[in-house]
């Protein structure tokens, strides 16, 4: 089937057409199909959506650990201590199932993040004369719309938080695997725990859209089940968020201590 | 009754361009838009002023060529309607009207409100077609067809080409167009043999001339033919396989 790639004609490129070719030539094809897949911008959206989705399944789990707080003390530092040294253990050497969750959810932050900088990009090429009245948008709501915003502010948090929690860089009296005490002291200085509950709130406005988003992203659509898509996605950023947020918000009001 | 127009005026693809403000005098809720436009085009015309450059050839809303963005919105306020079959009875005595051409690097505007659509027909070029060997006609009913099948394809197959998807697009992305140039072929059986090859070719195409997809949906909302965003998934499957077969493109 050799009869697609039809050469365009020269002359029946108008100028504008031309240039607007011109600053952005095809794709220069790599031999390998992982690297020309992720070229694409379509194969760069799988891999937004497939890192999102190590992303949830990680955080969801997080948000159940972090509930043990309202157990015990002890029972949310021998949690943590479990997660550190004895996850598959002994199957694996104490650690290495630790380390192999922090290599993928690195790599998986790292291409996410780059995708969705590199499509940022194409898309302001896109447009580079702006509309010059403002737009009535019909659809697109407030979560699709500041996806960058709230990316970066997670990016920010995730940041802080492990220069909290896992350097202990700005935890006072910050004492390696006491977690209920590391906890309560950064979220007893209530600018910390706003902040906390802030970053939150906009990582789940980023999970309205992304966990709905990511459905079209890898194809999957069935029409008769797709409005269930909608409350997936709600049903995941309510419950994950407010998991994450019931912390602070019990250290601010003096439930936990 | 009587409008304020502001409507954007540029000589050529080059120039910088601005709004111009004009008086709709006498415009009867009857009249189309376009009919409207046309009121306005001989009145600057009597007073010498050149008349505002717009696209349109069916006025029926099935040739594509009439979209300009209206107040913000493609093809303007009412759902589901192209600029042609939009009627003045929307719009009410004293109204104002903001007119621009649709924006996106793959549409370079050429003179006022008429944008180079031309990538669009790379994106058809490079497979939206299907390959036919020479030969006398097939019988008509030789290939059954499931209805349900018939009748999706039919419904991508609605696309007008009028690209107003990429221009409510906030990424200037062209999915939804060619989401539904790849599926109407690609759901049928005479689609079929080519199906991985088109996907992959037609996907590339539009990457040189247009945004990429967030998922906002803006593009269904203002489609005049109101096409579903599902085809843009059945795209993003399709293509994901034409690069993972081994005699894919
Ligand atoms: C806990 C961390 C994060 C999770 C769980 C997460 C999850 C997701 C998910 C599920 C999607 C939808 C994927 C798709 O439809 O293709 C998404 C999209 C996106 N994410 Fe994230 N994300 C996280 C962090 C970030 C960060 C740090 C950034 C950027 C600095 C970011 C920027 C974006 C952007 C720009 C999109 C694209 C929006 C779209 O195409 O709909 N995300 N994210
Ligand atoms: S003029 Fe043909 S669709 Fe509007």
């Amino acid at each position: 089937m050799s009869t697609t790639q039809q050469p365009p004609r020269a002359d029946s490129r108008t100028p504008a057409e031309q240039q607007a070719t011109a600053k952005r030539p095809a794709a220069v094809r790599y031999s390998t199909w992982a690297f020309e897949f992720y070229r694409s911008a379509l194969g760069k959206k799988y891999v937004m959506a497939i890192t999102g989705v190590i992303g949830m399944a990680y955080i969801f789990g997080h948000m159940i650990g972090n509930l043990k707080i309202f157990i015990s003390p002890e029972s949310i530092d021998a949690y943590g201590e479990w997660l550190r040294e004895s996850l598959l253990y002994p199957i694996l050497p104490h650690q290495v199932a630790l380390w192999g969750i922090r290599l993928v959810l690195i790599a998986a932050l790292v291409l996410h993040v780059h995708a969705a900088y590199a499509l940022t990009v194409i898309n302001r090429r896109a447009r580079p004369v702006k509309y010059q009245t403002s737009r009535d948008y019909i659809a697109a709501d407030f979560a699709a719309r500041t996806m960058r915003w709230t990316g970066i502010i997670v990016l920010l948090f995730i940041g802080y938080h492990l220069a909290d929690f896992t350097w202990g860089w700005f935890n006072p009296g910050f004492e390696r695997g006491s977690v209920y005490r590391n906890a309560v002291a950064s979220l007893s200085n209530p600018v910390v725990a706003l902040f906390y509950i802030t970053a939150n709130l906009a990582l789940g406005v980023h999970l309205y859209h992304g966990a709905w988003s990511l459905f079209q992203s890898l194809g999957v659509s069935r029409p008769r089940f797709n409005r269930w898509r909608r409350v997936f996605a709600t049903a995941f950023a309510v419950v994950t968020i407010g998991g994450f947020i019931s912390v602070p918000l019990a250290v601010l009001l003096g439930i936990v201590e | 009754m009587k409008l304020t127009l502001h409507v954007w005026r540029q000589n050529s693809p080059t120039d910088a361009g601005r709004f111009e403000s004009y008086t709709a005098a006498d415009i009867s809720e009857d009249m189309s838009f376009l009919e409207m436009l046309d009121q306005v085009n001989e009145q600057l015309i009597a007073d010498g002023i050149e008349p505002i450059q717009f696209e349109h050839d069916c006025r029926e809303g099935i040739c594509g060529s009439c979209g300009v963005m209206i107040d913000g919105r493609a093809h303007g306020p009412q759902r589901g309607t192209a600029t042609c079959q939009l009627h003045m009875r929307q719009y009410s005595d004293g109204d104002e009207i903001t007119i621009e051409p649709w924006r996106a690097a793959g549409f370079p505007v050429i003179k006022d409100l008429v944008v180079d659509r031309s990538a669009f027909d790379r994106i058809i070029e490079s497979g939206g077609y299907v390959s036919v060997p020479t030969g006398a006609a097939p019988d008509a009913n030789l290939i059954p067809v499931p209805k349900e099948t018939a009748d999706r394809a039919m419904d991508a197959a609605t696309c007008i080409g009028c690209g107003a998807c990429v221009a409510a697009c906030p990424n200037g992305a062209a999915q939804l167009f060619t989401a539904a140039k790849v599926s109407q072929l690609n759901m049928l059986p005479q689609g079929r043999p080519e199906k991985l090859e088109r996907v992959a070719n037609m996907v590339d195409t539009m990457e040189q001339f247009f945004g990429s997809c967030t998922n906002v949906r803006e593009c269904e909302a203002s489609c005049p033919k109101e096409i579903s965003i599902d085809f843009i998934a059945m795209m993003n499957r399709d293509y994901l396989r034409s690069r993972f077969s081994s005699n894919g493109a």
